[in-house]
């Protein structure tokens, strides 16, 4: 038995603790937000928060996360409200959708890190996570806009 | 239209009624299909109003990233007189119902769907606010004509009635077979830019793609497939798979070995323990080595007749000079975010399946014939589809069948996943092409002759499962952009010639299908006549577009916003294409430099004439979206084969661009009084041949063969 | 002239160089005793040189800040950057695909618990050092990790080292195995750890 706490829950989970992360989120726990796409950390689409960090779940064994905190897509926000999610939304970012859950674990991070992030650490941040519909011009802009409601909201 | 197209059926689960509004429009290409015979009665065709008040769309398309979730809304909305928020939209199945206007299948594909949905939508929406209106008017009392509606709901005198109240009575009225449709001037949705309304759901995880599907007692399954096209399990020794924690059964099916277990990482931990052994067959002997010689030689001939005017050999003979080129364009992997997979599940006479498909009633008739059943007891569920590009709209519906053969084999439902892997190696690709063009000039360097003949595998011989074998032998998928370009009927003499080739290795259309290769030719040719006749590349260009206005206007919207006559700094280079394909007309500059041997694109500027667009910002964001796919070819794409293998197999080896390669994009949209074309496909072709267009002004090099990173790249000083 | 002055510059380099290395006592320094022998020196660095210049040792030590990748050491996928620690930046640290132990598969990050580049105020550069400059590199501590000699010899055992010679399915190994490569690095860091003379 392997203690996880994902999302603030915590969970038991019976599998070998070889097992990706990625598929113990998924396919034990059912929470299908957190996306499979390359299986080799390759493309991001996977990517959850290890204790705040943006590690990729389908290269992760479950037992590196054992008693650690995760937080998913899911987990991101109470109510759809983190100041990506919303910049999202405003630049009418995502396309087919997969991706982004990826997109938005990895931003998270950035933002965290860096209130201001400027061109060049976007690209810093965000070339591990793939987007084939190409919507990167859209993710920059919202990432830019979300540094700025962060930044407002800190004001106010 | 008539009053059994129009129904009233059962009860919601709530307990009120539901009304559908059914809007079929006669079928242009029936004559070809089964459609001809009447459509089926189904519950759901494009509206719903149930007396809950909730009002659903049904889509006879499916979303896979081009915003149709957004547009067709818009567009019955836009008559419904609702608000946008009160829509609950939601994918169609298989049905008839929901043919392709022109194409006559169900089917996603050709940047199509806002153009040849356009007036079935928008008169679903009028002719359900008119009966709602008319129900309106009678339980009032008051008069039609003082009857008006409001944001979903009908103001009848002092009185105002949720459609939802009105929904019962409405369903009980005749149909009107014509309908009056707002005017331009009177639009609230169409032609201005409304917001996703899938993007809340995408930002959260709700958002279900077929990979997301899992209900009690499913099982997933993966396939061993054969490492070489064409190839056949000769045997197979299941033990160690078997033992692996979590594994619940091996089945062979046609297409490999499935390995079914409790979730995906036993089940691949089980296909790694598979020992099989493969009959490779005649794939074996395929290498792109040999495929490029071999398409080579033949392209040095000339194919069937695709286009023809005058005599090219004379006209040739008779040129001032001669410039020859030989092309090569790869296999290409359309590679979507989520690998391809399907969920099964067999009852006693009937199949439920789940899976992102473009193309549901292939799959359905698909199923239904493995299965032994009535397609009618095959229901095809569309969640969201994580990227298609073409690769869900599989004529010979390899995966959906796959995995019907899978649950069939082991009697238990299961969602069938592919690996990344399992998804780059399964063949459908856009096809190898060759083309050899041969151009003559006459003293000012303007084309007077031009020969031009293009090898490769039919497309459409491939779609024979869903549109039946090719009545002609040239496929327009294979010539598109060729054929018909305003470059070459200008060309006094031409030939456009076609070898159709054969293959193991399956071939599929792939985001702007033949415009992928075509456009490349045409426009770097073009380039390359500039260049020689020392004229400036949009000034040659205009040239010929005289008899093309909308050629014309995309091109000078571009180069106008794009500074085109503005001198770079030092050390960037631009360079420019112009292409019709899927109705639309797409201008493109791209601004590059050169550094440590590759190409680096800065800055794509693009203008876009697609006719009316319904949804601007959707146009855009599509735009940018081909733009980024078209980079990722001209750059990276390409797949190869050794000894019938293919060599590539993730991301690693098939390399898609990434933020810190995504250049600066600038779109604009001609205002256009033009026929609707699309968006989804159409900024695709431009943007490989405008890269290295501006590759050639940095380099003085032409690249024949893509992708780029091929090329070791120098600046010319 | 010239050359007399340039040949009196190496002379005064290396002295400074042997006399850093007096300042061990053989004890501290692992029982390594220095017996100079420039000779046997440049030709055991050779050999280290080679093993450095292998993609398992530059491919971590790049000239810019992006690591290199593969057995033909191209520009790591994805730009991933050194950052201040050498960890990483942002949502592309290190340890975010790079776990504590190799991934199996083909193409799968290759881990260590302690996964990362020099830090961006000690960069280590191996890429596109002459054998003469990385041999120089080496042995100054303003530039090798502050490393005196007991320091640079165990940093022949260091586990992110060893890694080098268990790079995870699929890619080559070293020109040599770690325990040839110990005792050459062992050898020239003893005879006096002389710099090859390009």
């Amino acid at each position: 038995m392997v203690s996880l706490t994902i999302n603030g829950v915590q969970r038991q989970i019976d599998a070998d603790p070889d097992m990706p992360l990625l598929w113990v989120i998924r396919d034990i726990l059912g929470m299908t937000g957190t996306k499979f796409g390359c299986g080799v950390a390759q493309c991001g689409a996977c990517t959850v928060h290890l204790n705040g960090e943006a590690v990729r779940s389908c290269v992760t064994k479950v037992s590196r996360a054992a008693g650690q905190q995760i937080t998913t897509i899911e987990g991101l926000s109470v109510n759809n409200n983190h100041v990506l999610q919303k910049a999202w939304v405003e630049f009418d970012v995502p396309q087919c959708g997969y991706c982004q859950s990826g997109q938005l674990m990895s931003a998270a991070v950035l933002l965290r890190e860096n209130p201001n992030p400027t061109d060049q650490d976007i690209d810093d941040a965000m070339s591990g996570n793939i987007c084939r519909c190409g919507t990167y011009p859209r993710i920059r802009a919202a990432i830019h806009q979300a540094a700025k409601m962060q930044q407002e909201g800190a004001k106010s | 239209m008539n009053r059994r197209n129009f129904i009233q059926s059962g009860a919601l689960l709530g307990g009120g009624l539901l009304i559908s509004f059914k809007i079929p429009v006669a079928n242009k290409l029936a004559a070809l299909n089964e459609a001809a015979e009447g459509v089926a009665f189904t519950p759901n065709a494009f509206l719903n109003i149930g007396t809950d008040n909730s009002i659903t769309v049904v889509l006879s398309h499916v979303e896979m990233g081009q915003g149709i979730w957004t547009t067709l809304p818009m567009l019955l909305a836009e008559e419904l007189d609702v608000d946008l928020e009160q829509i609950t939209v939601k994918h169609s199945g298989a049905d008839k119902a929901y043919n392709h206007n022109v194409y006559g299948v169900q089917i996603t594909g050709g940047s199509s769907t806002t153009w040849s949905e356009f007036d079935r939508y928008r008169n679903a929406g009028a002719t359900a606010r008119i009966l709602l209106t008319q129900a309106a008017a009678r339980r009032s009392g008051v008069a039609l004509q003082n009857c008006k509606t409001e944001k979903g709901t009908v103001i009848a005198g002092g009185k105002k009635y949720t459609y939802g109240e009105l929904a019962a009575d409405a369903a009980l009225l005749p149909v009107p077979s014509k309908v009056p449709l707002r005017t331009p001037a009177d639009w609230k949705y169409i032609g201005k830019s409304t917001k996703r309304l899938d993007a809340a759901v995408k930002t959260n995880g709700e958002a279900i793609f077929g990979m997301d599907i899992h209900f009690p007692g499913l099982l997933t399954a993966v396939v061993a497939h054969a490492p070489v096209f064409g190839g056949k399990v000769k045997s197979f020794d299941a033990g160690k798979a078997r033992a692996v924690k979590g594994v619940r059964q091996v089945v062979e099916i046609p297409t490999g070995v499935a390995v079914i277990a409790d979730h995906y990482y036993a089940a691949q931990q089980g296909k790694k323990a598979l020992q099989i052994i493969w009959e490779d067959g005649v794939g074996a002997q395929l290498s792109t080595v040999k495929q490029t010689a071999a398409y080579k030689k033949l392209a040095a001939t000339n194919g069937l007749t695709a286009q023809q005017k005058g005599d090219v050999a004379i006209a040739l003979a008779k040129s001032a000079k001669v410039i020859k080129a030989e092309y090569v364009f790869p296999y290409l992997a359309h590679a979507p975010m989520e690998p391809l997979n399907c969920t099964v599940k067999i009852d006693k006479d009937s199949c439920e399946i789940w899976t992102g498909t473009q193309l549901p009633g292939g799959e359905q008739a698909a199923a239904a014939k493995i299965l032994g059943l009535a397609p009618e007891k095959v229901k095809i569920n569309i969640p969201f589809l994580g990227g298609g590009f073409g690769r869900r709209a599989t004529p010979a519906t390899d995966f959906v069948s796959e995995a019907v053969h899978i649950a069939k084999a082991c009697g238990k439902p299961i969602k069938m996943v592919w690996s990344r892997e399992d998804d780059m190696k399964s063949g459908h690709y856009r096809p190898f092409f060759v083309h050899n063009v041969t151009t003559g000039l006459d003293s000012k360097g303007m084309p007077i002759a031009w020969k031009h003949n293009i090898v490769g595998q039919s497309i459409m011989k491939a779609a024979t499962p869903a549109f039946g074998p090719p009545q002609n032998p040239i496929d327009d998928t294979s010539v598109e952009g060729v054929k018909g370009s305003p470059y070459l009927t200008s060309v006094p003499d031409h030939f456009v010639g076609l070898h159709n080739t054969d293959e193991v290795v399956p071939v599929l259309w792939f985001r702007s299908v033949g415009h992928t290769h075509t456009a490349y030719v045409m426009e770097t040719m073009m380039d390359e006549l500039a260049h020689n006749a020392g004229q400036d590349p949009v000034e040659y260009r205009r040239s010929f577009f005289k008899e093309h206005p909308r050629h014309l206007a995309a091109l000078n919207l571009v180069t106008e916003k794009g500074n085109w006559k503005k001198a770079l700094p030092k050390g960037r280079y631009k360079g420019v294409a112009v292409t019709e394909a899927f109705g639309s007309f797409v201008a493109t500059i791209a601004e590059v430099s050169i550094l440590n041997g590759q190409v680096k694109v800065h800055k794509i500027d693009c203008a876009i004439d697609c006719g009316l667009a319904v949804n601007p910002e959707g146009v855009k964001a599509q735009s940018e979206s081909g733009i980024i796919f078209g980079l990722t070819m001209a750059l990276y794409g390409e797949l190869t084969l050794e000894g019938g293998k293919l060599q590539q197999n993730n991301f690693y080896d098939y390399k898609i661009a990434r933020m810190n390669e995504t250049p600066e994009i600038n779109v604009y949209i001609v205002e256009s009084n033009g026929k609707m074309g699309g968006a989804g496909e159409c900024a695709v072709p431009p943007t490989a041949p405008a890269i290295a267009n501006a590759v050639f002004a940095a380099t003085g090099k032409r690249i024949y063969n893509l992708p780029v990173m091929n090329h070791k790249l120098t600046e010319q000083a | 002239m010239k050359k007399l002055i340039v040949f009196s510059f190496i002379l005064f380099t290396l002295s400074l160089i042997i006399l850093s290395f007096k300042t061990e006592t053989p004890n501290n320094a692992g029982q390594l005793v220095v017996r100079k022998d420039s000779v046997a020196s440049v030709k055991a660095f050779k050999k280290v040189y080679t093993v450095l210049m292998s993609a398992r040792c530059m491919n971590c030590h790049p000239s810019g800040d992006v690591p290199l990748q593969g057995d033909d050491s191209h520009l790591h996928t994805m730009g991933p950057k050194r950052g201040i620690d050498g960890k990483g930046v942002y949502a592309m640290k290190c340890s975010n695909c790079h776990q504590a132990t190799n991934t199996p598969g083909l193409h799968t990050p290759p881990g260590n618990p302690n996964w990362h580049l020099p830090p961006a105020n000690m960069r280590m550069v191996f890429q596109g050092r002459t054998p003469r400059q990385l041999a120089k590199q080496l042995i100054d501590p303003k530039q090798n990790g502050n490393k005196d000699l007991k320091k640079l010899i165990e940093h022949a055992d260091d586990g992110l080292v060893l890694s080098g010679w268990n790079p995870g399915e699929g890619r080559k190994l070293p020109p040599m195995s770690h325990a040839e490569f110990k005792k050459a690095w062992l050898t020239w860091l003893s005879t006096g750890a002389y710099a090859p003379s390009k």
